[in-house]
Parts: structure tokens; C-alpha cells; sequence
């Protein structure tokens, strides 16, 4: 139910109305709307009660274990929020000059510098305002560099066939076509594939290392060679970062520009559609292309860059400084760390996920490259139990909301059948994990005994089994008033 | 649900139906459609469009996921199942009778390159490890 559907005529809420009036605010009369907008009519109690209850109902880091793979969904330090919410923060306007907001710029230029050192490019731009925008700066990069240089037959980018789905996406939106290459039997990209499809054509290559399958890449300086020999550059994804934080630059193995999800590594609230930050960083080739406007401090003073000084720049993302409050978060979550605690989060991160790992392979669950220590993630597969009992990695997904767990990323990459892809992130212990382990073998039990109660799951949320050919196929996401 | 030997088959998961009129009809088999799951959209290519082997022509969207679909031989797009577009999941219940589109084979002869439903099966058996 929406706020709008609780809405009753006359029902007011004063303490929280507007306290100036448009006389006040200087509007000229001819501009001010004449009929009142529709907006829901409702109490203060009403609107607690109602908001309050959505918290309920939902499913979340604050209240669940969320092992979520390839989406590090790690706990969001309360620090963060706090001092990302100090009132000179929040009220600061984005036109405001630049003399007045020199805390700020300085936090954000100590970010870049931070993220610059934790992983080893030469340069970094905070204005994409999502993993996806990131993705996309980064490859508009390559493509500048290529058309700088007046080498514009490159037109290839080449993706591993276990990468995101976004990555190809990408590609197309920067103008590329996508060659995909294949991944060998222990889920590193095949060499001989990578070789033949590189060419003069190749404008790049867009890889996630870690990769999706939870293993490290270990021929990533083959990889590299092979590319950047074709004349191609090297785009790191930095899906799986947190593996590596700070472990294994993405500098050092020979990439050209990387983009960083802030929500997944540096922990700043994640799901729900957004605010995201996606930084990116550049090796040297690629500094004069960084989207704008960067930071810069010279003598004592913080100022942003502009296309004056960066006349090669891909330009603007947004209509200002990217997702300022997000930004901020991340600069408290890496000054608390400091560099010592960012080996720390990759140490705990992948000694969780190889646990747990270690665990459910002793429990008689199929790990997909058991031969191969896992990264931060690691992908279980439940077809043994589909082919001996009908249940489904669906089910068990939906069971375990019943058992008080996020359910992992289901059928995710789509390489290995019936799959659960699990990353439990450092910030969770040992007991949370084991009680997981125990969840999982429960419902393996039940989906022999009692095969329709895992079919039937959830039984304990508010909403049921959905119908998701129908969410699909009719979606309805916009609330219209009643005709 | 067993592949109809009266079919050919691609590795890519294409079945390929020789018409009597010289047309192929092309769909997609009863394993990739269990892989894919609930099919929600297709998209067809336009009549007309001339087709290399191999080239992506086709997507089905699932619940799970989205795929190309190849060609399977070079020619041109005859007819596509306009019918598909408002029961996608016709390609669940039937994946053998839902065929996607038709096309007109450059050469007849490069039918013969395309396997048969025991060769068929035996990609799909080595698929499952």
C-alpha cells in the first residue's frame, strides 16, 4: 500500500507543513500554480505508522545476513552516516563559490587521492553517480584516447562471457560491438580465444578480476600483454574489488582505467535503486580524459578543474558534483580503515567466503571450482538436489528467507546450472555463517522429506511466491490517481 | 520431452525445420527454453534481412536472463511468428511448434552441416558436467 492509498481529505500534519509562504519566497504571482498538487492527505501518525511499517517489512543488511554475490552488501558503519550529515555538509548549495566549501573539496580531493593509492592509477574522477555510469566514463575514455590519437579503426571491445551483463551494455551505449570470448574449465579466460579475437579492431578489453566465477584471474599479465600489444587498453570492473582491496592494485597488473562501485567496496548504502557512486580511475595514457570536474589542490587551496584545464575531458556526468553524500561516506569509511584496514577488509572477506566455502563443500554441496581457493565469492551449485528432488535454486533462494537469510544471487553467472553465487563479506563472524551453513542443509533435508514446503516459500514474509513472468511482461510502476 | 528426429540442430541451441516450399523455420529447443525458464519478450528480425551463418538475429528474454539467437545457415528472413510477441511463452509449453522466424537458405546444401538430434543430444548430455 502507498502513502497516497492512506490519504483521507483534510487530514493534516502541521508541524511539518511549509513555513514560508509563496509571498515570501519572492515567486512572481503569474508564476505560482493555481490548483493545489496532489499530494497524499494524511497525519503525522499516519505517516510514522505507514513508513514505519514498510522498515518492517523489509530485508535488509541492518537486519539479516544479505550474502548477496557479486553485490558486497557489508555493513554500513553508522559513522559514516553521522558525519556525512553534519549540517555544514547538507545545507552547503552546489553553486555556492568554492572559497566557502573548502572542507568539502578538500574530503573530496583526500578520496581521490585515497583511491589513487589504494589502487594504484594515476589519477581519479568521483563524478560518476553509479556503477553503471562509471562503466560507462570509462570505456568513453578508451574511446577518446583511441580518437585522440586518430586511430579510429578500433572498433571491438572484447568481454569474458562471465562478466556482468552491463559490461557488454556499455560497449554498445559507447559505440563499440562486442566480441565475446569464452572462460576455460577452471573459470579463467581462455588465452587461445583472447588471442584470436584481438586485432587492430580492438578498441579494448573490459574484465572483472576477481571474476564472477569467485576465482582470481591468475593470467592476468598474459592478459595484458596480449591487449595491449594489439594496441587495446585494459578496463578493470571493479565489481569484485573488495576481494583485493588494497592486496593487489589494479594499477600494477596493467590496467588503463578502472571504475570503483563506492557502494560495494566502501560500504555506503547499497540497493534499492540508488544513490551509487561509481569512481574512476586512469593510468597516466588516460589523465587528460577524466571526466569533470575533478579536484585539484594547489598551494593550500582546493578548486575544481574545468574544461580549461582539462580540454580533453569526456565532459560532464551529472548537472553538478556527483553523489556529494554518498562521496562522503566513502571518505569516512576509508579514513576509519586507513590503509592497514583495507588489507584487513580483503583478508576477512575472502577468509569468510573460502570458510564458508570450505564448509558447505565438508556439508556435501557441490562448489563449482573446488580446485581453486575463492575469492570474496564463490558459486554453490544445486543441481544434484534439482535432479534428485525437483527443488530448484529458486527454491532453496526463497526458503531461505523463511530461515531469516538473504538468499544469495541466483542463476548468476549464467556459466554454471542451477547456481547460487555467495560473498558473505568481512563484516560478518563465524556464527553467522555456520547458522547459515545449518539453514542450507536444513532445507537440502526438507527438500527430500517435504519437497512442497520448499516449493511453497516463503510462507513467512509479507509477500508470497511472485509472479515474475507477469512483473516482467506487465510492469506497473508508476501510481496514477483513482479515475 | 525427447528432439524430433525430423529436426536439424545447432550447438547454440537452434532447431531448424525444412519447409516444403524451400524455407527453414528456426525456434529454440526444449533444453535451452529449460535453461532460459519463463520466457517474458521476443524479438524477431525483419522480413527481408539477409543473415550470415552465425550472426545474432533473434533474442529471447526469460526471467532469468536474456539470449541470442543465431542463425544457422546464411540467407534471408521469409516470415517471423508474429504470434510469439504477445505468447512468448508458447516456446515453454511447445518449444518444437514455436517457431521464431523463417528464412530462405543461400545454399540448400549447408542444411547438411547442421547436426542431427542424436549429435544434438550428445552436446547438450556433455553440457550438463
Amino acid at each position: 500500500m502507498l502513502i497516497f492509498e492512506r490519504s483521507h481529505p483534510g487530514r493534516r500534519n502541521a508541524a511539518q507543513a511549509p513555513h514560508h509562504s509563496a509571498a515570501a519566497s519572492g515567486i512572481p504571482a503569474a508564476l505560482l500554480r493555481q490548483d493545489q498538487p496532489l499530494l497524499p492527505e494524511a497525519s503525522e501518525m499516519d505517516v510514522v505508522r505507514h513508513y514505519t511499517r514498510l522498515s518492517q517489512k523489509n530485508f535488509s543488511i541492518d537486519t539479516h545476513f544479505y550474502p548477496l554475490g557479486s553485490c558486497t552488501m557489508k555493513y554500513n558503519p553508522r559513522a559514516c552516516n553521522t558525519l556525512a550529515m553534519l549540517p555544514n555538509f547538507l545545507a552547503r548549495h552546489p553553486l555556492a563559490p568554492e572559497a566557502t566549501g573548502q572542507g568539502m573539496l578538500a574530503c573530496l580531493y583526500d578520496l581521490q587521492e585515497i583511491l589513487k593509492d589504494v589502487t594504484g592509477m594515476a589519477g581519479v574522477s568521483l563524478m560518476p553517480m553509479a556503477g553503471a555510469q562509471g562503466e560507462f566514463a570509462g570505456i568513453a575514455m578508451i574511446r577518446a584516447y583511441h580518437e585522440a590519437r586518430g586511430d579510429t579503426a578500433r572498433t571491438e571491445i572484447i568481454v569474458p562471457d562471465a562478466a556482468h551483463g552491463t559490461n557488454p551494455a556499455t560497449a554498445v551505449m559507447c559505440g563499440y560491438t562486442v566480441k565475446e570470448i569464452p572462460t576455460d574449465a577452471n573459470g579463467d579466460v581462455d588465452l587461445d580465444a583472447l588471442r584470436a579475437a584481438t586485432g587492430p579492431q580492438t578498441a579494448g578489453l573490459m574484465l572483472t578480476n576477481p571474476s564472477t566465477l569467485g576465482v582470481f584471474e591468475k593470467q592476468i599479465q598474459a592478459i595484458q600483454k596480449i591487449v595491449h600489444d594489439a594496441g587495446g587498453l585494459l578496463y578493470y570492473d571493479g565489481a569484485n574489488l573488495n576481494a583485493i582491496l588494497g592486496k593487489v592494485k589494479p594499477g600494477d597488473m596493467g590496467f588503463d582505467v578502472i571504475h570503483m562501485n563506492l557502494h560495494k567496496t566502501f560500504s555506503t548504502p547499497h540497493g534499492g535503486g540508488g544513490p551509487g557512486a561509481g569512481a574512476v580511475g586512469v593510468a597516466q595514457r588516460l589523465l587528460p580524459f577524466l571526466p569533470l570536474p575533478v579536484v585539484a589542490k594547489q598551494d593550500e587551496t582546493y578548486r575544481y578543474l574545468t574544461e580549461k584545464d582539462l580540454p580533453q575531458s569526456i565532459g560532464h556526468l551529472s548537472a553538478f558534483s556527483g553523489n556529494i553524500g554518498i562521496l562522503l561516506r566513502a571518505y569516512v569509511y576509508a579514513r576509519m580503515l586507513g590503509a592497514e584496514g583495507m588489507h584487513r577488509v580483503a583478508e576477512f572477506a575472502t577468509l569468510n567466503a573460502n570458510y564458508l566455502m570450505a564448509e558447505l563443500h565438508k556439508a556435501g554441496f557441490t562448489v563449482a571450482f573446488p580446485q581453486r581457493r575463492a575469492s570474496h565469492e564463490f558459486i554453490v551449485s544445486m543441481k544434484p538436489l534439482k535432479d534428485a528432488t525437483g527443488i530448484s535454486a529458486m527454491d532453496v533462494a526463497k526458503r531461505l528467507l523463511d530461515k531469516g537469510f538473504h538468499p544469495p544471487t541466483t542463476y548468476f553467472p549464467m556459466l554454471v546450472p542451477e547456481c547460487l553465487l555467495i560473498e558473505p563479506t568481512e563484516t560478518e563472524s563465524k556464527e553467522t555463517l555456520d547458522a547459515f551453513v545449518a539453514a542450507l542443509k536444513e532445507i537440502r533435508d526438507e527438500a527430500h522429506a517435504t519437497p512442497e514446503l520448499v516449493k511453497g516459500a516463503p510462507h513467512t514474509m509479507p509477500a508470497r511466491r511472485l509472479d515474475d513472468v507477469k512483473a516482467a511482461r506487465e510492469l506497473d510502476l508508476a501510481w496514477k490517481t483513482p479515475a | 520431452m525427447s528432439n524430433p528426429a525430423n529436426l536439424k540442430y545447432t550447438a547454440s541451441h537452434e532447431w531448424v525445420r525444412s519447409e516444403a516450399d524451400g524455407t527453414i523455420s528456426i525456434g529454440i529447443t526444449q533444453h535451452a527454453q529449460e535453461l532460459l525458464g519463463d520466457m517474458v519478450f521476443v524479438e524477431t528480425p525483419a522480413v527481408g534481412r539477409k543473415l550470415k551463418a552465425k550472426e545474432e538475429c533473434a533474442v529471447v528474454e526469460s526471467v532469468k536472463a536474456a539470449a541470442d539467437v543465431y542463425a544457422p545457415v546464411s540467407g534471408e528472413v521469409t516470415a517471423v511468428n508474429g504470434e510469439l510477441n504477445n505468447a512468448p511463452e508458447a516456446i515453454n509449453t511447445d518449444p518444437y511448434a514455436a517457431w521464431m522466424f523463417r528464412m530462405k537458405p543461400d545454399n540448400a546444401a549447408d542444411l547438411s552441416a547442421l547436426m542431427d538430434a542424436a549429435a544434438y543430444q550428445a552436446v547438450v548430455d556433455s553440457e550438463a558436467h
